[in-house]
């Protein structure tokens, strides 16, 4: 039987805003199979969103849902889990909203560990604004805002994730929606933070002047530029391997989670245990 | 039994968002506020809250807000510079009515300004801290007691109208060490009040389908309502849209909630919003606020004692501002009024416009010190 998305979508809000083509929908509904999956009560999901064409993923989503400020996602997303721990809470953001202007939420989200599920939506561009550079934009690409070629550095942000502390991160291209499924099961069944960057396409305002006119050009570009783990790793050209993204699951660790970890700070404020000190913390500096 | 209690303005702000029913504290490190942060650290977790220094002032504004949005009464306290940078997220909040506590301790600006010293000039920033229309509520403590009083005042009126509100301390008020007299217990906690919930039948909930200057109606996240939140304008169910007559609407509405209310019901509570001492007999009008009050207490005396009929004015709501009780003032003084305040003039702006007329006397000061009661003896003796 055909998988029924009607009861997770609003259907009234439907068609989306999103253009024809758009990666956008399909991790849409790769997120709401894996919620399926997770069996998550939706009266106990939130869905966080910021600005740019992801902006409107909340809005589509029949739950509690949050369409904040460029940038901001993760700050109001720790609010929300903290004020009620038991929720399950997922963040979406795009490459601009996460790497550029949101940043030092995304760095410091990772490393607090805080458990909520993080999903970077990376077309490499501002999509909805007309194509302006953002902080994936590859080297040499033409954007309303560097007429004459970005000459920006890109961010690997999967590297960024890892190094900043979050113990889920995974890449994965939109291209292959089963395995993006997989992959946000994973990363909501994980405790703590969970990054999720997913690949996807903006032929419209990235491929047009990219010499990838259509969206299938453009999922070409990102299949040429993804490779799953395992065969990156067999990469022995380290330019080659500079190219390209590796895909799956890059990092999975036991960590302390942050409303966990509070939980303790109120026990002790309530003399219910003794005193939060460096003993309680294997990992100390 | 009112309660007597030995502390300083800004742990008094802290206690009183807790005996409010405060349990999200979201904030960031800055002079001359941050003790509010060090206390709520201390009493949040006591009564099972959460208190979170985030990364920076922009995520700790954030937090509080999406605490709020969740259902918990939430607040962060900062100053000047930390106020500019929560701007925006304190818009989302106008536009999407989420209640809010916003202390400000000010200090002196711009910018950096003067960290460590004393001022009053985040008047006007507290009346538009964003961009776009709305209309915002600024309560002003005038001494420790009322860092307590009008902190707990903040949180019912931020439910009341979903709204953020502003409380002012300044940097003497916040940390001055002193005597306060606060309300029992008892009769803080029998006047609380929670925003209002919708009980019926959830496909009928539509939380922004309310009359023109009421607030919205906003459950609480996670008890079955599920709607969107979105700082675009949006319908009566939180949707985006962009029709003119909907946005027209929609401002209005924010506007009127605070600013129509106000003036229809002469306040938006029943608690007072300006003070007076000795005005009834008196021949001259001093009119000040926040810290600088506690000198014209002082000055009113002083003058009395040399046979100067001297009285206060003391405005407590800056925002919206007392017009009623300003016009009649305005008539009965004339050109005998004293505007005193650490800034170059904001409030007294406010005052020119309400009673149309720019003949009063103003003791203004911007350079991070306060304004001595002799100040203000010698300016009245020049006026008269």
């Amino acid at each position: 039987m055909a998988f029924n998305y009607d009861k997770y979508l609003r259907v009234n809000k439907m068609p989306t805003l999103w253009c024809w083509g758009c990666g956008d929908g399909v991790i849409l509904k790769a997120t709401i199979r894996a919620i399926e999956k997770m069996g998550w009560d939706m009266d106990n999901v939130c869905v966080v969103s910021g600005i740019g064409c992801s902006g409107r993923f909340s809005s589509y989503i029949d739950c509690n849902t949050v369409h904040t400020t460029h940038g901001r996602t993760i700050a109001y997303a720790t609010g929300i889990k903290l004020a009620k721990p038991h929720a399950n809470v997922i963040v979406v953001a795009g490459d601009g909203d996460g790497l550029a202007i949101g940043g030092n939420h995304t760095i410091h989200g990772c490393r607090r560990n805080i458990d909520l599920n993080f999903i970077l939506i990376n077309n490499f561009i501002y999509g909805l604004t007309n194509s302006q550079t953002s902080p994936t934009t590859p080297r040499g690409m033409w954007t309303v805002s560097q007429k004459n070629g970005n000459i920006d550095p890109t961010f690997n942000a999967c590297k960024l994730a890892i190094g900043a502390g979050a113990s889920f991160v995974a890449r994965e291209p939109m291209t292959d929606p089963k395995k993006l499924e997989k992959i946000l099961v994973k990363a909501f069944s994980h405790k703590g933070f969970s990054f999720v960057e997913v690949n996807s396409n903006c032929h419209i305002n990235l491929g047009r002047k990219n010499k990838m006119l259509s969206a299938m050009d453009n999922l070409k570009w990102i299949d040429s530029i993804t490779l799953p783990l395992k065969k990156w790793e067999a990469l022995e050209d380290e330019v080659e391997k500079e190219n390209i993204l590796p895909t799956g699951v890059l990092r999975e660790v036991e960590q302390e989670e942050y409303c966990d970890m509070y939980k303790e700070i109120q026990m002790a404020a309530q003399g219910q245990r003794a005193k939060i000190t460096q003993d309680d913390f294997e990992k100390k500096i | 039994m009112a309660r007597e209690v030995i502390s300083t303005g800004n742990e008094l702000a802290a206690k009183a968002a807790v005996e409010a029913g405060a349990r999200f504290f979201g904030g960031y490190p800055i002079t001359p506020s941050s003790e509010v942060m060090h206390v709520s650290s201390d009493l949040l977790p006591k009564v099972g809250g959460t208190c979170i220094q985030m990364e920076d002032e922009i995520a700790g504004i954030s937090a509080a807000l999406g605490a709020s949005m969740a259902g918990v009464k939430s607040f962060t306290a900062t100053s000047g510079p930390g106020v500019s940078l929560k701007a925006e997220q304190i818009g989302l909040g106008f536009i999407a009515e989420i209640p809010l506590v916003i202390i400000n301790v000010m200090r002196g600006g711009p910018s950096t300004g003067l960290p460590t010293r004393v001022s009053q000039a985040d008047i006007g920033q507290a009346q538009y801290p964003t961009h776009g229309d709305y209309a915002s509520i600024t309560l002003c403590a005038g001494s420790l007691s009322e860092c307590y009083t009008e902190t707990v005042r903040g949180f019912n009126l931020a439910e009341k109208y979903m709204t953020p509100v502003f409380v002012l301390l300044d940097e003497t008020i916040g940390h001055m060490h002193g005597k306060a007299i606060l309300p029992d217990i008892e009769e803080i906690e029998a006047g609380i009040v929670d925003r209002e919930k919708f009980h019926g039948d959830p496909a009928d909930y539509k939380p922004y389908d309310v009359p023109m200057n009421k607030p919205a109606v906003l459950n609480p996240m996670f008890e079955g309502y599920k709607y969107h939140i979105t700082g675009l304008h949006h319908g009566a169910e939180g949707f985006p849209t962009e029709d003119a007559q909907q946005c027209e609407f929609n401002i209005e509405r924010l506007v009127g909630k605070i600013n129509t209310v106000h003036l229809e019901n002469n306040g938006l509570d029943d608690l007072p919003d300006y003070e007076e001492v000795d005005l009834e007999d008196a021949d001259v009008c001093i009119i000040a606020y926040g810290s600088i009050a506690l000198g014209a207490y002082e000055a009113v005396k002083k003058l009395r004692s040399e046979g100067i009929k001297a009285g206060l004015f003391r405005p407590i709501m800056l925002w919206p501002s007392p017009i009623k009780r300003l016009e009649e003032l305005g008539e009965k003084f004339e050109n005998r009024i004293m505007v005193t305040e650490l800034n170059m003039g904001q409030y007294s702006k406010e005052i020119e416009r309400v009673i149309k007329r720019n003949d009063f006397t103003t003791l203004l000061k911007a350079n991070g010190r306060p304004i001595a009661p002799a100040e203000m003896v010698a300016k009245i003796k020049e006026m008269i």
